[in-house]
């Protein structure tokens, strides 16, 4: 495939002058933030850490780590750099409110969100002559909007789909020719379902090219969504706390991701330890926002356990690669593109009167992802009525769905059921087998 | 004047019902009538024993979760149009019923109908001022 760039001097710059850039960055970035953000300035003087102390990238080890904990701590303005009247935009978690992050941005920060995204659409070889369908959702999620102004960046026609109403998706797709696709890749399939039960084969579908991403996948999904549509289908990463969908991209070898790493710093650290590891390790993933303005996290702690390579990239990009996180350090699981907590679950039967005996079963039936919870009753709840139980269900079901965001089937189970290895019980089933 | 049933709640699973059914009656505890109320996941099986606290000491004991309610007993003739009799009594007093059955005695020619109200005193009267006859512990114990 023909390569072509976005930012070609950045994306294919020699590693010791991106080293040089990105130590710039930091220095003025630990000077912005230590100055303007007292939550971390607290943390680096706990530390004994001063911005002096940081002369370039080599020193950022030096600096304390922010993780979810902190964000929760400092919600909403605590990690806020600028004054608000310099923001222009909020994008959110669909967590609940003890997990919810609000992140805020400049235009500036917009402006090079928005280039991370007209990369990725640009590595997978999209130009303005490009009719590109946004089908992720679009609102506080950072996947609409990011690949939206992406989209525009490069010019290419933009069909603000957003997600849901397949029908419609289609019937925009083959009526405006879209030839790129963006979206989850769970949602693809479903397009790709769909199209293929309205009786359309891979040749008559104009889509060449998807960039999928905000939830994890796997390779045999991967090949199922390129026969089916008759595209490549690329992956994208990104979260809000950084900014969104953009932070690394898939180029046309698809064996990895470019991080954007002139704006987003990534480190893989031990993360027991904290100590930082040589290239090639497994570790936590670590990213620090070098120049974004309003809500620039240093040393953020993503929980994703993944692998980073400098390994020469046959796209001509010098940009370190990322693989496919492969999985997480703390419990979190990301079902139909949305983080669920167990302990989210827990919060809603505690508040219903439930003891915390549950179970969560996740599976990924025809490429969706499924999701049951079973909770077990207790005798103070138990009723000989079936209606009564069958409300009790729904009741927990709707809690479940405001605090998440996403449905869940809940089923009340008798009690010493769920599965119990060495007295704990087994919180979470995932049988999606996505690694 | 009503009787006991006890409630029972387990996976709609194969055996389920079988494992309680033999508990039951290693305990020597004679089942009078069996009720299953099921749904997709779950089923409620209501139990009218012999002898209800032994029923329920083996259950709770076998980790089951039980509920004991009382609910009301009928004994009605075992001819044509006699459920419609009782029912229809119910019916004209608005007393909604959540859901029934029925068992037949081996020696007398009655049928028995278990009934599950709001109120069973309010039903109880009702039916037996329109002739019906009520069925205690004592008597289920005798059947």
């Amino acid at each position: 495939m023909e390569q072509n760039y976005y930012q070609k001097e950045i994306e294919t710059m020699p590693l010791e002058e991106m080293r040089a850039l990105q130590s710039e960055k930091l220095v003025k970035q630990v000077k912005h933030v230590y100055e303007n953000v007292p939550y971390y300035r607290d943390l680096m003087d706990k530390k004994g850490v001063t911005p002096d102390d940081i002369k370039g990238i080599d020193d950022l080890y030096k600096l304390p780590f922010l993780t979810k904990a902190d964000l929760r701590d400092a919600y909403p303005y605590g990690l806020l750099a600028k004054p608000l009247e310099d923001c222009v935009r909020i994008q959110s978690t669909s967590g609940t409110t003890g997990r919810r992050v609000v992140a805020f941005y400049t235009q500036n920060d917009i402006d090079l969100w928005e280039d991370c995204c007209a990369r990725a659409i640009t590595a997978v070889g999209g130009t303005k002559k490009d009719v590109c369908q946004v089908a992720y959702g679009y609102g506080l999620f950072t996947g609409g909007p990011g690949l939206n102004g992406g989209s525009h960046k490069v010019g290419c026609l933009t069909l603000p789909l957003s997600s849901g109403n397949t029908e419609r998706q289609i019937q925009f797709m083959m009526d405006l020719n879209a030839t790129i696709l963006c979206c989850t890749p769970s949602y693809a399939a479903y397009i790709g379902e769909s199209l293929k039960e309205m009786g359309y084969k891979p040749e008559d579908i104009p889509l060449k090219a998807g960039i999928f991403g905000a939830e994890p996948w796997t390779e045999e999904m991967r090949r199922g969504i390129e026969e089916t549509l008759g595209i490549k289908a690329y992956d994208i990463y990104g979260l809000t706390e950084t900014s969104g969908p953009g932070v690394a991209f898939e180029c046309s070898e698809q064996t990895g991701m470019h991080v954007n790493e002139d704006h987003f710093f990534a480190e893989i650290i031990d993360p027991d330890t904290g100590e930082v590891l040589p290239e090639g390790s497994k570790g936590e993933l670590v990213f620090t926002s070098l120049d974004k303005e309003a809500f620039p996290l240093l040393r953020y702690r993503t929980r994703d356990i993944c692998v980073l390579s400098r390994k020469k990239c046959s796209c001509g990009r010098t940009l370190i690669k990322m693989a496919k996180p492969m999985g997480r350090t703390d419990d979190m699981l990301i079902i139909r593109g949305v983080n669920v907590f167990p302990s989210q679950i827990e919060t809603v039967l505690l508040k219903q009167g439930y003891e915390p005996n549950y179970q969560i079963v996740v599976d990924r039936v025809k490429n969706n992802d499924t999701f049951d919870v079973n909770v077990e009753m207790t005798p103070e709840m138990f009723t000989d009525k079936v209606s009564e139980i069958m409300a009790m269900e729904k009741s927990l079901a709707n809690a479940m769905k405001l605090m998440l965001g996403i449905n869940p089937a809940v089923h009340l189970v008798p009690p010493k059921t769920i599965v119990r290895s060495e007295g704990k019980a087994v919180r979470v089933i995932d049988k999606r087998k996505l690694i | 004047m009503a009787i006991k049933q006890l409630t029972v709640f387990v996976q709609n699973k194969k055996g389920t019902v079988v494992s309680v059914t033999d508990i039951l009656s290693k305990n020597n505890i004679n089942l009078r009538a069996l009720s299953i109320a099921e749904t997709q996941d779950f089923g409620i099986l209501r139990l009218i024993v012999n002898d209800e606290a032994t029923a329920e000491k083996v259950l709770l004991e076998n980790g089951y979760l039980i509920k004991v309610i009382d609910v009301v007993g009928v004994k009605i003739g075992d001819a044509p149009g006699k459920l419609t009799e009782a029912l229809s009594v119910l019916d004209k007093e608005n007393i909604n019923v959540e859901y029934l059955y029925a068992f037949m005695a081996r020696t007398e020619k009655h049928a028995y109908v278990v009934l599950r109200v709001e109120d069973n005193a309010v039903a109880e009267a009702a039916l037996t001022s329109a002739g019906f006859k009520m069925i205690s512990d004592a008597d289920i114990n005798k059947l």
